[in-house]
């Protein structure tokens, strides 16, 4: 490939092959969602076949996924539902007012082609297994956690004994219900315990200490609302066995709130590590130059894009426009752009 | 105009004239966001379609260039790699390296990470034309397209010895325009005059010289390796398609700014300009080619030069249809809306190029430069390159 590179440089051959078929790229991955399965009224399962620029996933990790709605291209991460020996499937829920779950759980039919990043995270099994596990999951932090009971269910050898504890709304808006009772009943090793919260309140420390005893000795998944992470760090922390706790956040870590005497919301600079304060109407560009970082720039006006930087957390508005835009990856005009809340730039 | 051309280095006091060029602004601002409001699956389509053209048409000519000892073949060769070399170089390249396409969110058409089939890299490039072209459009002594560095374009330029052989070197430049151009976005006028360090400069040289080696060889020795037999054709064919892109780029760039009743401007007027004021210059300072679809599309609709500098980061496609919309704005406003055929806008930069060789005092000096601001005209050597 190389070698062949040099021959459509400066393209490369895989420019060539996605045109033909998009699978067939490597250097933009992509799949094909060869079926689509309902888990219940407002959620779906998407299988998906990847292309040559696949290199495979681990249970529990997630995938960014490129959907094109009207020839804009939206990115979101989903968790992996799949075993790490099956194809990647991603189960998504429709968000009410959403843009992009409505559209992969609703219009999304077979043949579709998603773009894929590579599977990310570290929110996994760890190899050999340990002696004792326990998975704490609310809503839909069950995804990630699916994808490891598949795959434990796969494994060759004997597996360690497992608890899961799962809390949905109510019945019919627990994910994989059906499944984790059949999954329950076939295998000696897992106990599954449904929490309902409209009736029963929500999972808590306390409550996980009840349900499961030794969870001091387990080594423990969480994955849902930061609230129950936040209890759940502050709770393995006060044991003394913070280690044995691995955490899924849906979202970056919540940016240190609002200073007293700072004026503006907080940005920050990822990559340098530099925390500046954001006047509504101060272009990101001079936050930055303000703050000693040093910032890609080009005409300050909004006209060149030379000052494109990839915004890693929360939103901007357009100076021009007064518009609010903004997501996960998004490149955005740091020169007409502002703060529209407390922001993380991959700068 | 002479009679209303405002006094130099004065801002304009608020005036029923400044109220007017605001709204201007706000018209053409409003005409802005209506296309981005519409932008959508359509204009994705049109930009993967040319993508595709243009790969298949590489993809065409180089399989044909393969077998050009057959001289069809080495015609239809030669023509199928000029249309992608084209395609890839203005309707791709350049508008894609603007951001028109960013929108999209697509990281395979984006203008971070796309590169060119062009000698300059394409961050080099972006400096250079994105940046400082476009923001200073035909200010003299700060848009250094002006002239490129090389040619004296306006009177407000002062008049050096080399210039009298500007029409030979203008014409000599015209087949190796990339390598012009890659020169150019070297700075080394920028150097010299300590805007520019050494170390940058030569972090800069060292990067286009590895462009320029890859598509080099690319071109001229791996390609031509490869057809055996056909090697000299298949060589002298991808010459050819280098040459007639070049050319062609020449044309179209020149005749975007360069034609006679194209404003050039002095630095006063970058003082406190406002929105409004930026339009009227981008407006004044470029020009339009009039002709069919295809001539739009091989120009990278740079034809629609008054649109593309208006609104450099709107998607190419939508220039013909706001062309008639801008051109009844600046009636409406009594602005100049410099436009004509290919020919009369080549022949009239041709003009300008013969006319500013001599200085301007020179009898038919400037005549025809209706547009240009006089004060400074008269003393040429106060406003000097900065």
């Amino acid at each position: 490939m190389t070698a062949v590179s040099w021959l459509t440089s400066p393209l490369s051959p895989d420019d060539y092959l996605g045109l033909l078929d998009p699978l067939w790229s490597a250097r933009h991955p992509a799949g094909r969602v060869t079926a689509v399965l309902p888990e219940g009224p407002a959620a779906a399962t998407l299988v998906i076949r990847p292309g040559r620029g696949w290199h495979g996933h681990r249970a529990g990790q997630y995938l960014p996924v490129g959907v094109e709605i009207d020839g804009v291209r939206h990115w979101r991460t989903y968790s992996i539902t799949s075993s790490a020996a099956d194809a990647p499937t991603i189960t998504v829920k429709a968000l009410r007012g959403g843009r992009v779950s409505p559209h992969l759980v609703h219009r999304t039919r077979p043949g579709t082609v998603l773009r894929l990043g590579p599977a990310q995270g570290e929110f996994v099994l760890p190899r050999p297994l340990p002696d004792r596990l326990l998975f704490v999951t609310a809503g839909s932090g069950i995804t990630p956690v699916m994808g490891m009971l598949r795959t434990l269910a796969g494994h060759p050898g004997p597996v360690p004994p497992t608890l899961l504890l799962h809390s949905a709304p109510r019945p019919e808006e627990c994910l994989f219900r059906a499944e984790l009772a059949v999954m329950e009943a076939r295998t000696p090793w897992l106990d599954v315990h449904l929490t309902y919260t409209r009736t029963d309140g929500r999972l808590t420390p306390d409550r996980i200490a009840a349900l499961c005893p030794d969870w001091r000795r387990r080594d423990a998944w969480v994955c849902g609302p930061s609230g129950l992470l936040d209890a759940a760090e502050r709770s393995w922390e006060g044991a003394g066995v913070r280690e044995r706790l691995r955490l899924e956040r849906f979202r970056l870590a919540p940016l240190p709130p609002r200073g007293s005497g700072a004026v503006g919301v907080p940005v920050l600079f990822g990559r340098s590590g530099v925390e500046a304060a954001a006047g509504p109407s101060v272009p990101l560009l001079d936050v930055g130059e303000t703050a000693g970082v040093t910032m890609p720039y080009g005409c300050r006006r909004g006209i060149c894009f030379g000052c494109l930087a990839p915004l890693a957390e929360g939103n901007v508005r357009d100076l021009r426009t007064g518009q609010v835009h903004g997501g996960p990856g998004e490149m955005i005009q740091t020169c007409v752009n502002a703060a529209a809340g407390p922001l993380v730039l991959d700068l | 105009m002479p009679t209303t051309a405002a006094a130099p280095g004065g801002s304009a006091p608020a005036t029923p004239d400044a109220d007017r060029t605001e709204e201007l602004g706000r018209e053409l601002d409003r005409l802005r966001a209506e296309v981005v409001a519409a932008r959508g699956a359509d204009d994705a389509r049109y930009i993967r379609t040319v993508i595709a053209v243009q790969r298949g048409c590489e993809a065409g000519g180089r399989a044909a260039l393969a077998v050009s000892l057959f001289p069809p073949a080495w015609i239809a060769g030669t023509a199928l790699l000029a249309v992608a070399k084209t395609l890839e170089n203005m309707e791709l390249g350049h508008n894609i390296l603007h951001g028109q396409w960013d929108w999209l969110a697509d990281p395979a058409i984006h203008s971070t990470t796309w590169e060119w089939d062009f000698v300059s890299p394409a961050d080099a490039w972006k400096r250079t034309h994105n940046h400082l072209h476009h923001t200073y459009t035909n200010v003299v002594g700060r848009d250094r397209d002006l002239g490129y560095t090389i040619l004296r374009m306006s009177p407000d330029q002062p008049w050096r010895p080399h210039h009298a052989l500007q029409p030979l070197y203008t014409a000599l430049l015209a087949p190796v325009f990339e390598w012009g151009i890659a020169l150019y976005d070297l700075e080394a006028d920028a150097v010299t005059q300590g805007r520019k360090s050494v170390r940058a400069f030569l972090r800069d040289a060292s990067a286009t010289a590895r462009k320029a080696v890859r598509q080099g060889a690319k071109d001229y020795v791996l390609f031509p390796l490869l057809a055996g037999p056909s090697a000299l054709p298949c060589l002298l064919g991808t010459l050819t398609a280098n040459t007639a892109r070049n050319v062609w780029a020449h044309t179209v760039i020149f005749c975007g700014h360069f034609p006679g009743d194209v404003r050039t401007f002095t630095e006063e007027r970058l003082d406190g300009e406002t929105r409004g004021e930026w339009y009227e210059r981008q407006i004044q300072g470029s020009a339009n080619i009039e002709g069919g679809p295809l001539l739009h599309v091989l120009a990278g609709n740079l034809s629609h030069q008054i649109e593309h500098h208006i609104y450099p980061d709107l998607p190419s496609n939508r220039y013909a249809r706001l062309a008639p919309r801008v051109r009844e704005i600046c009636a409406r406003y009594g602005l100049p809306y410099v436009t004509g055929p290919l020919w009369r806008q080549y022949a009239s930069m041709w003009g300008r190029v013969l006319r500013h060789a001599l200085p301007s005092h020179v009898g038919f000096g400037s005549r025809y430069d209706g547009g240009v601001e006089r004060a400074v005209d008269d003393a040429p050597g106060q406003v000097c390159q900065a």
